[in-house]
């Protein structure tokens, strides 16, 4: 029992991260309908960036929010300069120019830092709660990361539903020639969508460092698993990706847990093809006809 | 190499038949106006370039050109596969594993001679082809590309779970193809291994460039413009889907087989999620939906990366950014040419020939004078 509880807690906590990478997903088709495949490299660069800057100043806090401000930065600078050239042309050719982004991000972050992963500090202890004679896998990193996650969520719940920003930016994803005729830039809503993605992804590369180590392809696995419970939750919603991430979360610690870790990317086609079949839109995404 | 290929290649391989023009006229070679003929015709053209160049080159480009030409298999299938007939995938590397794990077993297990084992790869890799199409007819988009992604990531994982059958992480090993006695005593192995490959990719090529000018091929892109006028005009567009995704596995599998006889190595550490991504690079780089765009494809997935590393070394550099200099490279030139040339290489030259046409029949002195 005290092992099912165990794979729970740590189910969740690695759900978590997940969902902060899907919201990074979901963020980002929301706004220019582009599949970010960069987004492992971005969050990697920004985590490197917060490992810089607590090595030389000292401050883990600094480090942490130096790396959620290059996020926003990172964002921006990648939407205004790349993505808006393809957008809005061949769907296959904004992938490729993510693909590329991320081969780059990969080598200059080589090149800065090296190839060889170092490791990154918790923001608290990861030792585990003892309850009775029961370390738990779950201490109070676990709690900061899945506090974080949901704080992040709730903000930007926030901002879309109660905000006039938000709706600017909803307004822009969704009708962007009338949102345009209100006198709505929607291109700065765009980029602010990539920014505040790029943020959400460089909060999950914060919370999952300690665990992956920092390196240029570390980040890797957390961004498909990211992309996966994002399809998992359907792309156009952003609670999808939160209730995807931890369903992923929550099936690859039970696998991993009962059957062996070799089987967590078979489980994870498993789980996903399995949504898929009965909700080909993923789970949270209103059943809408297909536009043609 | 690549501007003798040219030629003979580009009429077949555009995409849509395009009306007789004013400029073609002029052409010294008339090619025959009946497709299949037209096609065996530029097949047998390419096979006698092929041989010609495999005679002359040493064993190195002889395993450079049997790498080109089983990337060449593997993108003419997925270009149809996403060019054609509309659906994206990201699992095709995954498809090449079953291909060459396939190879792999029948050559290396059950001594079959290696036309059948490829054949058979072919097949089997068509049979699994079946099962992902079915599944993936009901997805569009980016569900799709998840899904496959997911197949590619998930299926290397089956080596690790079964190491005696297909070997764990070190995979299996096949020992090389031998070259006919007719062939001579001191043929070379490489060249050998090239010739399989370039059959395999000529094959394909055939098979593929009649396909896409007959009711099948015209089929795949009906899908892919409108499905509800498709289904209108009653075509049964899952079914047309599953079969795209069928000929694809299957040149996919081939490609597998015609990798392990290159490399005589099925692993899972080739069969990464960067192969997957690479092929779908490489059919967009090369111009999305046409057989010449696979060839640039293959070429720029084979000399792309040894091009970049070979400028990372005419510079002195630290080691740091040595090492990751041609990595560098091949993520700028990606996206330069993609935002550059949004059609691709074969888009883009297609383009320099029209407007250069256009010119000489805009003033036909010029062309006099030169």
């Amino acid at each position: 029992m005290t092992r099912f509880i165990d794979l729970t807690l740590n189910g969740i906590s690695n759900g978590a991260i997940y969902a902060a990478v899907a919201l990074a997903f979901v963020l980002i088709w929301r706004a220019t309908r582009v599949v970010n495949f960069a987004a492992g490299g971005m969050l990697m660069i920004t985590t490197f960036v917060a490992s810089s800057v607590i090595s030389s100043s000292g401050s883990y806090w600094l480090g942490f929010f130096v790396a959620l401000a290059a996020g926003l930065l990172l964002g921006a600078v990648v939407e205004r300069l790349l993505i808006r050239r393809v957008e809005g042309g061949p769907p296959l050719n904004a992938v490729i120019v993510t693909i590329g982004l991320l081969i780059l991000f990969e080598a200059i972050a080589g090149m800065i830092w090296s190839n060889t992963p170092r490791s990154f500090p918790p923001a608290f202890s990861i030792k585990g709660y003892t309850v009775g004679s029961h370390t738990y896998l779950f201490g109070p990193f676990d709690v900061f990361t899945v506090l974080a996650v949901v704080g992040m969520a709730t903000a930007l719940l926030v901002l879309f539903r109660l905000t006039d920003l938000g709706l600017m930016m909803r307004a822009s994803a969704f009708e962007p020639v009338v949102a345009r005729l209100q006198g709505v830039r929607v291109g700065n809503m765009l980029t602010l969508g990539w920014a505040l993605a790029s943020m959400a992804g460089s909060l999950a590369g914060l919370l999952i460092g300690p665990q992956v180590f920092v390196g240029p392809n570390n980040f890797d696995p957390v961004a498909i698993f990211g992309f996966t419970a994002a399809v998992l939750g359907g792309l156009d919603s952003p609670l999808g990706a939160l209730v995807g991430g931890l369903i992923l979360g929550l099936s690859l610690s039970y696998v991993s847990g009962y059957a062996g870790a070799s089987l967590v990317t078979l489980a994870a086609l498993a789980i996903l093809v399995a949504v898929l079949m009965v909700r080909p839109s993923g789970l949270f995404t209103s059943a809408r006809a297909r536009r043609i | 190499m690549s501007t003798r290929m040219q030629t003979p290649t580009q009429p077949a391989a555009t995409e849509l038949a395009r009306p007789p023009e004013a400029g073609r006229k002029r052409r010294a070679v008339r090619l025959p106006e009946q497709t299949l003929a037209r096609n065996v015709l530029i097949t047998a053209v390419l096979a006698l370039i092929l041989f010609a160049l495999s005679e002359n080159f040493d064993p190195f480009t002889n395993l450079r050109l049997a790498t080109v030409a089983y990337y060449f298999t593997a993108l003419a299938g997925l270009t149809v596969l996403t060019g054609l007939n509309g659906q994206i995938s990201l699992g095709h590397g995954a498809l090449m594993a079953v291909g060459a794990y396939s190879t792999a077993i029948l050559v290396g297990r059950s001594g079959l001679p290696l036309a059948a084992a490829l054949a058979a790869s072919a097949a089997i890799t068509a049979l699994v082809g079946v099962a992902v199409g079915a599944a993936a007819s009901r997805l569009r988009g980016p569900y799709l590309a998840g899904a496959t992604l997911a197949f590619a990531i998930g299926l290397p994982g089956l080596a690790d779970k079964y190491p005696s059958a297909f070997g764990g992480e070190n995979g299996l090993t096949v020992s090389p193809p031998t070259p006919p006695t007719s062939l001579g005593a001191n043929f070379p192995l490489e060249r050998w291994q090239a010739w399989i490959s370039c059959a395999c990719a000529l094959i394909v090529f055939l098979v593929l460039a009649n396909l896409l000018r007959s009711g099948v091929g015209r089929s795949f892109r009906a899908v892919r413009d409108d499905e509800v006028a498709a289904q209108l005009a009653g075509l049964n567009v899952a079914r047309v889907q599953v079969l795209a995704f069928v000929v694809s596995s299957a040149c996919a599998g081939l490609a597998g087989g015609a990798l392990v006889v290159t490399t005589q190595l099925a692993a899972p550490g080739a069969f990464q999620l960067s192969l997957s991504l690479a092929l779908l690079t490489g059919i967009v780089l090369g111009g999305l939906g046409s057989l010449t765009g696979a060839l640039w494809g293959a070429l720029a997935l084979v000399y792309l990366p040894q091009w970049s590393d070979d400028i990372a070394h005419d510079f002195s550099l630290s080691t740091n950014v040595q090492s990751n200099l041609p990595l560098a490279l091949y993520g700028i030139v990606l996206i330069v040419v993609i935002v550059a040339a949004p059609q691709g290489i074969q888009g883009a030259l297609h383009g320099i020939v029209r407007r250069s046409r256009a010119r000489l029949r805009k003033n036909p002195a010029t062309q006099e004078g030169a």
